[in-house]
């Protein structure tokens, strides 16, 4: 693959209802993002937006933030989905040969609508939807699912969470920065058995833009581009009824695919410090284990021997990930942001020193159906 | 639902509190008409069968999910399964759940599928539910060739 480097990227802080309307959060990250890569607007020569219109309560959304992202009249297409897709997607522009820079950006509100019945939707109107199935109740069948299979505990997920919210402490961008305990966790208000309220991700708006380039004009535009070493995808099942919830085939998929572009055989060695999609606090075990970074069913073990704290061999998500802050399709583009910082060494209190090769992920759709893991280095 | 303007921060930005409205048609399609018919007419469950893989998919698709073969090959399955997994759902969203919370949920194995079914648990303890549970399905009086035709799957009793 030619080398491709992300040379500039900007979150806004992370919060519940922002008073900013969707295109002005767009702007802020724009504009950031090209004073980080050291860039103007003309620099850019094509832009791809994260929007979904369920989210932003219009359709064709992307459309409607054109100008906030200095995208009319020039090439700009659409990502409905994770903000990993829309990295994927300009990382493909750029790969065409056709563009030069590429600017993604991904922003959402997710307090303007009511988040369960968006979620509610994506499930197929003629059979599951009239369930009243959504994000949390979907999850709390997949978290079962896992804790019985491999006979992983609620105190064990509990520590994720637990571990998260500290991170976020150090992280000025983070929606919910919190000192709590597993006990905590374990007391707090039960959503859907399993699943209770500090096991879930906040209700965030936000934005996060990052800025790629081809290898001439990301070397000759920035001192230090953060390299796009490998990229994995992969998809499951759409029914839930088709999966083993307790499986992630998928993510073991997308990892494999990525690892061996990156040259990667032996991810908790080579691997410095991972930003996962937790949207839940059970995810960042089973993805975990997707990733390759334990066997499957181990990661409770893994987690408790505190490998994956700041202090442990592979931290991951020193930013507080997901469980901190989730403005939903801008959540993964974060973990691609974050990764960046990590790697140039701008992370400030959450910095995990010595890091130089990082991974980034993102989900779409109920219980992880869908798959995208970035491998960046210096 | 509308955000009260002081939960903005007091930032001097407004709200514009509104609602979607979107009448919508959908079309269940040859095999989610028939699995609907039979349900409804007859109470009976069917599934399509993979000539390659052999699992049968409840509700029934014209391609294998995993093959991406023709399924052809319709089968009857039972009304009784087994529970993969279950969740009760303690919060409440206007307009989209079928029961009052607490309500629960789980995924069934009907005897005779592969894949398993998501649907509601009725006339069950909701403090007593477990995984390995055997369910039957509780059929609806007034049947509309719908998916809450099978109004709940309840516990069999040892």
């Amino acid at each position: 693959m030619d080398k491709v480097g992300i040379i500039g990227v900007a979150q806004t802080k992370y919060q519940r209802y922002n008073p900013a309307s969707h295109a002005e959060l767009a702007y802020e990250v724009t504009s950031k993002a090209l004073e980080d890569a050291g860039l103007t607007i003309d620099d850019i020569d094509n832009t791809i937006t994260v929007c979904n219109d369920f989210w932003d309560g219009r359709t064709i959304s992307s459309m409607t933030i054109t100008e906030a992202t200095g995208s009319h009249k020039s090439p700009t297409t659409n990502v409905e989905g994770d903000g990993t897709y829309g990295a994927l997607m300009g990382l493909m522009r750029l790969l065409s040969g056709l563009h030069e820079t590429t600017l993604v950006v991904a922003q959402s509100k997710i307090s303007e609508g009511i988040p369960s019945i968006i979620t509610n939707a994506m499930f197929d109107p003629i059979y599951e939807r009239m369930l009243g199935l959504d994000a949390i109740n979907s999850a709390a069948l997949q978290m079962r699912s896992y804790m019985a299979k491999y006979g992983v505990t609620e105190e064990q997920c509990a520590k994720i969470s637990v571990k998260n919210h500290k991170n976020a402490r150090a992280n000025p961008y983070a929606h919910l920065p919190l000192d709590i305990t597993v006990k905590d966790v374990l007391k707090s208000r039960v959503l859907a058995d399993p699943i209770k309220l500090l096991d879930t991700s906040p209700i965030s708006d936000g934005a996060c833009a990052i800025i790629m380039a081809r290898e001439r004009t990301a070397k000759r535009k920035h001192g230090k581009p953060i390299w796009i070493k490998g990229v994995g995808h992969c998809a499951d099942a759409y029914h839930l009824g088709d999966r083993d919830l307790a499986e992630v085939d998928a993510l073991a998929s997308a990892a494999k695919r990525a690892y061996n572009m990156a040259g990667i055989r032996s991810p908790l060695k080579q691997i410095h410090v991972a930003e996962v999609y937790d949207a839940f606090s059970y995810m960042e075990l089973m993805w975990m284990e997707g990733l390759g970074f334990c066997d499957q069913g181990k990661a409770g073990a893994m987690v408790d021997s505190g490998l994956t704290e700041m202090n442990g061999a592979l931290p991951v998500n020193p930013s507080g990930g997901v469980l901190s802050a989730h403005a939903v399709q801008v959540a993964g583009l974060a973990r691609i942001a974050e990764a960046v910082l990590q790697l140039r060494g701008q992370a400030g209190g959450r910095q995990v020193d010595g890091a130089s090769t990082a991974l980034a992920h993102g989900i779409e759709g109920a219980c992880g159906q869908g798959h995208c893991v970035f491998i960046l280095g210096k | 639902m509308a955000v009260r303007s002081e939960e903005l921060g007091n930032t001097g930005t407004l709200i514009y509190p509104s609602r979607i409205r979107l009448p919508y048609t959908w079309h269940v399609g040859k095999m989610g008409s028939r699995f609907y018919q039979e349900i409804r007419d007859n109470c009976k469950i069917w599934g399509t069968k993979c000539p390659k893989c052999e699992w049968v998919f409840v509700p029934p698709r014209e391609t294998c999910p995993r093959c991406y073969r023709d399924m052809p090959e319709w089968v009857e399955v039972s009304d009784t399964g087994t529970l993969l997994t279950y969740t009760v759902t303690r919060y409440g969203v206007p307009g989209i759940q079928p029961l009052e919370p607490p309500f629960a949920l789980g995924i069934i194995k009907l005897d005779g599928a592969t894949s398993g079914l998501v649907h509601l648990l009725g006339e069950v303890n909701l403090n007593d539910i477990s995984i390995g549970m055997r369910v039957k399905a509780v059929f609806r009086e007034a049947r509309r060739g719908d998916y809450l035709d099978i109004k709940y799957f309840k516990p069999i009793r040892a």
